[in-house]
């Protein structure tokens, strides 16, 4: 099938334009978006084989040749989190139908979702600059719905700062982009890879790296960026929040780990050693604020940025470790926030609110709750055999073997302090004495429970199946460290 | 002339600064919408200004437009189009809800310790 990376993009458009037509139809909406999004998984699957066999599999739109259409490029990395993104989306999609109120769902909520699945699996999937410009604009339209659904004081509040911010990191990408293609003169992101070589103006394109850093960190909440995501992701319900916080930083992180492998591997010394220091300071930041709050779902929202900060290090550093182990932890990263989040979810579904205090003693009445929380808690924190620890591992590895003292040692120690962080919701949650809960959505402990344990066995069986996972992983890792062979699958030379 | 729009792009950006640092929503919607402008105008002048030609390629001709800025702006127009009647709809349903459309004072939230 030539047009088999195409099918993650279709089936969730045309998923989402069918379920307009009946948006009051609430159980029909519900089976159609389930069955769309597993026929999208089992696309995702058939992607991945078939990368994972006969290398990078590009459609080039219209049938122009590649560095004047548009491309789509599958290569294992994007083939990878595309099938992660329709995973994630399926879960939460599963969760969604318990968790929120009819009411909210028949607000086009699924349709908002299909869009969002559309528009993360086409910036993962595109080979084309300003086609990610578009697809980001896709997810983003659909995230604004998302956030702002249910229309409380505190939503409408904080969706006008988080579409202020996205509106001037989206102006930033079209300028980044028009900057870019001054020098070039081209928007095939494999042509640029090949021509940014050839110019010798490496004072420009070092303004160019941090002008794209600025635009993705945005989106990814790197350190001084990171200002809005705590208050933004406060806001929405659980399952939209697991839907960004897995998705919507990773796709900025996905932008960096793509422009800075493919436009600025070249002159590394500023850019990749800037984005390094950055990334460690998220880490820094993200630790202090995940220790500093009594909140579940703030001390998971700065798990975010740690999580953001740790890949980046692996990045920055560009060793073929390092990436690999980037790319894992960045896979692991958006199943456990997800199901982290599902997870807090039925927490505060339970105790009717979000803070600590009110919570306790939850072992008892609710066990299986208490310990499918505690190995996810252990995963995020990267005990083996869990997959936070491989992930973890290779960037740790990676840093010492490029010679770097400082961050692998920041690295190791916020795994320490994220343990803590975590563990804080368990001892304070689960332990201490029983309190009578009166949450509005106790009764459905067992329905919403279900996808959260499915995506928790998911993260076990991804750290034990490490063996299996590590050739796709390395597979995917081949285009990073070397480019050319990104820029010969999509141009097809020689 | 490339000159001229590039300081012309630079002179919508620092209004669109400007006003984005206000705190009247509906100022920052006005300066959302410069910004953009701005991000538009940069499109045009990075792809380079030829005048009196049209963006076709036959033989024999030397002097022709690239098409594609065009192409670029057009697409970037309608997005942002989009957004900012969004933006729009929303300022005005956050105003009825909370009763300001001063950002001083939608500071915080409530769910903080």
């Amino acid at each position: 099938m030539i047009n088999l990376p195409l099918l993650p993009l279709l089936i969730p458009l045309i998923t989402g334009v069918i379920l307009m037509l009946f948006p009051n139809r609430l159980r029909l909406q519900r089976t159609f978006s389930l069955v769309s999004t597993f026929l999208t998984i089992v696309a995702t699957i058939y992607l991945v084989y078939s990368v994972r066999k006969d290398g990078i599999l590009t459609v080039t739109l219209g049938s122009w040749p590649a560095p004047f259409g548009i491309t789509l490029v599958s290569d294992m990395l994007s083939a990878l989190l595309v099938l992660t993104t329709s995973l994630l989306v399926f879960f939460v999609i599963w969760y969604s139908m318990y968790y929120l109120s009819d009411l909210h769902q028949r607000f086009y909520y699924y349709i908002a979702v299909q869009f969002l699945l559309l528009g993360v699996n086409g910036a993962f999937t595109t080979g084309d600059i300003f086609n990610m410009f578009v697809f980001f604009e896709v997810f983003l339209i659909s995230s604004y719905v998302l956030i702002v659904l249910g229309g409380k004081p505190a939503q409408l509040r904080e969706s006008l700062k988080y579409l202020l911010i996205n509106v001037i990191s989206s102006a930033l990408f079209v300028m980044t982009v028009a900057f870019l293609y001054g020098i070039i003169g081209s928007l095939s992101m494999a042509d640029i890879s090949q021509k940014i070589t050839e110019i010798n103006q490496p004072g420009i394109l070092s303004v160019i790296a941090v002008l794209f850093l600025i635009v993705f960190g945005l989106k990814g909440a790197i350190f001084p960026l990171y200002f809005w995501l705590p208050g933004s992701y406060q806001v929405p319900p659980t399952p939209v929040l697991a839907l960004f916080g897995a998705l919507l930083t990773k796709v900025g992180v996905y932008g960096i780990l793509r422009t800075y492998s493919l436009f600025f591997s070249h002159q590394q010394q500023f850019t990749h050693q800037l984005l390094g220091w950055l990334a460690l300071a998220t880490i820094v930041i993200g630790v202090i604020g995940a220790l500093a709050t009594r909140d579940v779902k703030q001390i998971l929202i700065y798990n975010i940025i740690v999580a953001v900060g740790v890949i980046l290090y692996g990045v920055s550093v560009m060793t073929r470790q390092s990436l690999e182990g980037a790319v894992f932890y960045l896979i692991h990263d958006m199943l456990i926030k997800a199901a982290l989040f599902l997870l807090i979810g039925v927490m505060i579904g339970i105790a009717g609110s979000s803070r600590l205090k009110d919570m306790g003693g939850m072992i008892k009445d609710y066990p299986l709750l208490g310990w499918t929380y505690f190995i996810a808690a252990l995963s995020l924190a990267g005990i083996p055999p869990l997959s936070g620890f491989i992930g973890k591992l290779l960037i740790v590895r990676g840093g010492f073997e490029a010679g770097d003292l400082i961050g692998p040692f920041v690295v190791l120690i916020s795994s320490l302090l994220v343990l803590y962080s975590v563990m804080q919701i368990f001892i304070r949650g689960f332990w201490g004495t029983p309190k009578t809960y009166s949450g509005p959505k106790r009764h459905l402990t067992k329905q919403l429970l279900a996808p959260a344990l499915a995506l928790v066995a998911m993260t076990v069986l991804y750290g034990i199946g490490t063996e299996a996972v590590r050739p796709f992983i390395s597979q995917a890792v081949d285009p990073l460290v070397d480019p050319t062979l990104y820029i010969q699958a999509v141009l097809k030379e020689d | 002339m490339e000159i001229i729009m590039a300081i012309a792009a630079g002179i919508l950006t620092m209004c669109a600064v400007y006003l984005i640092l206000s705190k009247s929503v509906l100022r920052i919607i006005i300066g959302t919408g410069l910004l953009s402008h701005a991000a538009h105008l940069l499109v045009m002048t990075m792809g380079g200004l030829k005048t009196g030609a049209a963006p076709v390629i036959k033989d024999g001709v030397t002097q022709y437009t690239d098409p594609l800025p065009q192409a670029l702006v057009l697409t970037a127009i309608v997005i942002s189009f989009g957004v900012t009647a969004f933006f729009l709809v929303l300022a005005y349903r956050a105003y009825q809800e909370l009763g300001t459309d001063n950002l001083e004072e939608m500071k915080g939230t409530d769910t903080h310790d």
